[in-house]
């Protein structure tokens, strides 16, 4: 059984049809590229696997579990977690609060407990600021932990975005353009962490890219969008080979 | 002790900042009354000082902290105020002293808290501006409503009226008028002290700033900060959203209870409890730095006394309250006097460390 099963995804704006007859399995482990021009509904799609959108057709399941419709917390909370094409951090916290506030739903304290400063929340907060500080070592993003989020460098934010979903402890990570705005040296320094993320931390991950270097160096199946509708799909090769890809996508 | 601070966190040596401000405040002012420097108008400000600095900090826990504009704060006080006074007149004669006013508070708090979580339900689970303009109306209902209600005891139990008090058919003998409508409430005991509105100011702080720093906290700033990504992590919005309001409502109507009980008429008047006060409230929040609490309090100090020492000056008084108001709001908010406070390292005694900027290589 895959980890992630999509099966006939649609959803209209308007007149629009944003993404229209969307199929797609993935495996746990896998890492998946789903790339496709501007406009073509890629985000469309990660916002009704994540509940920010309600499909008007069709079926999504992880794990076997049907989660169709259900809302953002409900579909985080059963093991989603997201980046976004545009940053959006916590931007007056600072970066270890953002990964902290991802931490939240797996550490519990009481109101009182935290008003009160009784002795649960000194044991909570120091096992939070561990977990916390060990994830950001991941990012080398270790020593900025104090520092405001909205201070970090481009390349930095991006990489606090990706640690902050992963402490929500997801089973599936979406990640939207993770390298946009980044150097190549930034972004080659994404893919290793990427790897990792797939090889230490057993990710299944799917994310949405444009930079190609980055899509056929770490993908190990794509789906191509184009104009809501899935053009292809297959291993990372066949699919890059496809003509009709380099016509739609990559030939301009 | 020193060692001891400096093993803090910078989060906690801020706050610990703020308590010690407070408290040498209340120590020096001490001082000053026993050596008898303090003029008896000056002393006659220091509970509305306590209820003020304490307002400020109920609110910025809303505007500052969740993001939200409330612009009916004075409501909350007056529903703390009128219940805290209210229980102090049916108990007047059955209670001690404390315990009579340590409930009295508590009791002025809960049912303002009772009532910011009613308008919490409704309008928490939107997002926009809808807080500010469902507040705004709630103040100023509750201080029409409390203009028009009488309530008596008398030996059968409380009889409640929103037409007159003749309405209340009470027992001649033993009947006695609480809330007698747009008079109000008349003879509630003077419990109120400075020493009590200090204590009410740092269970206030030490609650706010706790809570910022805690599990809670984050969510509720994270909200604040981009509820899109808040949820994708999880966070449950309208309940966060609710502990923050209802919060804030319970330490708006401790402060409205304290005020209740420095009066010697308690009056729902636009003057005391109406938009002009929420919108006051909410000045001392904008100038002392939205978020920052120790800044609400300075702000908060500065403009109740503020005109109390310029009283020689007569005529002019408002003017050169209006000029202090443009120059502190100037100074605090112009990047330009920012960047020079910080550079001669004074910016700390103005904001707290989250507002400065650090750059990363
Ligand atoms: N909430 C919305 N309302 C209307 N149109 C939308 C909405 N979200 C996406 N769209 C439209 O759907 C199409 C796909 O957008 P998107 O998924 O962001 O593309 P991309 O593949 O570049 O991520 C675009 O034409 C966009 O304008
Ligand atoms: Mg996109």
């Amino acid at each position: 059984m895959a980890l992630l099963e999509i099966s006939n995804l649609q959803i209209s704006f308007g007149g629009l049809r944003a993404v229209d007859d969307f199929n797609l399995n993935i495996e746990k482990g896998e890492l998946y590229g789903l790339i496709g021009p501007n406009g073509a509904g890629k985000t469309t799609v990660f916002n009704l696997l994540t509940g920010e959108y309600k499909p008007d057709e069709g079926i999504v399941k992880l794990d076997g579990r049907d989660i169709t419709g259900k809302s953002t917390i409900e579909i985080n909370k059963a093991g989603i977690a997201r980046t976004f094409q545009n940053i959006r951090l916590f931007k007056q916290l600072s970066v270890i609060d953002n990964v902290k506030v991802g931490l939240h739903n797996q550490y519990q304290y009481s109101t009182a407990t935290s008003i009160l400063r009784l002795p649960k929340y000194f044991a909570v907060e120091k096992e939070m600021n561990d977990k916390a500080m060990a994830l950001l070592k991941v990012f080398d993003l270790d020593q900025e932990a104090e520092y405001l989020s909205a201070n970090l460098p481009y390349g930095k934010q991006r990489k606090l975005e990706i640690a902050r979903a992963l402490a929500t402890n997801p089973k599936l990570l979406l990640l939207d353009e993770p390298a946009a705005g980044m150097n190549p040296n930034e972004t080659e320094e994404l893919m290793k962490t990427i790897k990792v993320l797939q090889k230490d931390f057993q990710m299944t991950i799917l994310l949405i890219e444009h930079d190609m270097k980055l899509v056929s160096g770490i993908c190990e199946r794509l789906t191509v969008l184009n104009f809501g509708r899935i053009l292809t799909q297959g291993d990372t090769k066949t699919v890059l080979k496809n003509p009709e890809v380099i016509k739609a996508y990559l030939g301009e | 002790m020193k060692s001891k601070i400096a093993a803090m966190s910078k989060t906690s040596r801020d706050n610990f900042k703020t308590y010690a401000m407070v408290l040498i405040v209340y120590v020096v002012v001490m001082i000053f009354q026993a050596a008898g420097l303090v003029s008896s108008q000056m002393s006659g400000l220091l509970v509305p000082l306590c209820v003020y600095a304490t307002m400020a900090v109920s609110l910025n826990l809303v505007v500052g902290i969740l993001g939200e504009l409330s612009l009916g704060h004075a409501g909350f006080m007056c529903v703390g105020a009128f219940a805290g006074a209210f229980f102090s007149k049916i108990t007047e004669n059955s209670m001690g002293t404390f315990p009579r006013f340590f409930l009295a508070i508590v009791i002025g708090g809960l049912v303002a808290g009772i009532f910011g979580f009613l308008i919490g339900i409704p309008v928490l689970r939107l997002n926009g501006d809808y807080l500010a303009i469902v507040t705004l109306a709630f103040g100023e209902i509750i201080k029409n409503i409390m203009n028009v209600l009488y309530v008596g005891q008398d030996a059968s139990g409380l009889h409640f009226s929103m037409t007159s008090a003749t309405d209340l058919n009470m027992d001649g003998a033993t009947g006695n008028l609480i809330i007698n409508g747009p008079q109000g409430i008349t003879g509630t005991p003077f419990d109120s002290t400075f020493t009590a509105g200090i204590i009410i100011l740092m269970i206030s702080l030490i609650v706010v700033l706790n809570l910022m720093n805690s599990r809670d906290g984050r969510a509720i700033m994270s909200i604040r900060d981009n509820h899109i990504a808040a949820e994708s992590v999880g966070i449950n919005i309208t309940k966060y959203k609710m502990t923050a309001f209802t919060i804030s409502a319970v330490i708006a109507g401790c402060a409205g209870s304290l005020y209740a009980h420095n009066l010697a008429s308690l009056i729902a008047t636009p003057a005391r409890f109406g938009y002009n006060m929420s919108i006051m409230f909410l000045v001392f929040v904008v100038l002392g730095g939205i978020g920052s609490m120790r800044g609400s309090i300075i702000a908060a100090t500065i403009l109740t006394l503020l005109p109390e020492i310029l009283r020689f000056m007569a005529g002019y008084r408002m003017l050169i309250y209006s000029i202090v108001l443009i120059v502190i709001m100037i100074v605090n908010w112009n990047p330009k006097s920012r960047a020079w406070l910080a550079e001669h390292n004074l910016s700390r005694f103005l904001f707290k460390k989250h507002h400065e900027k650090k750059e990363v290589k």
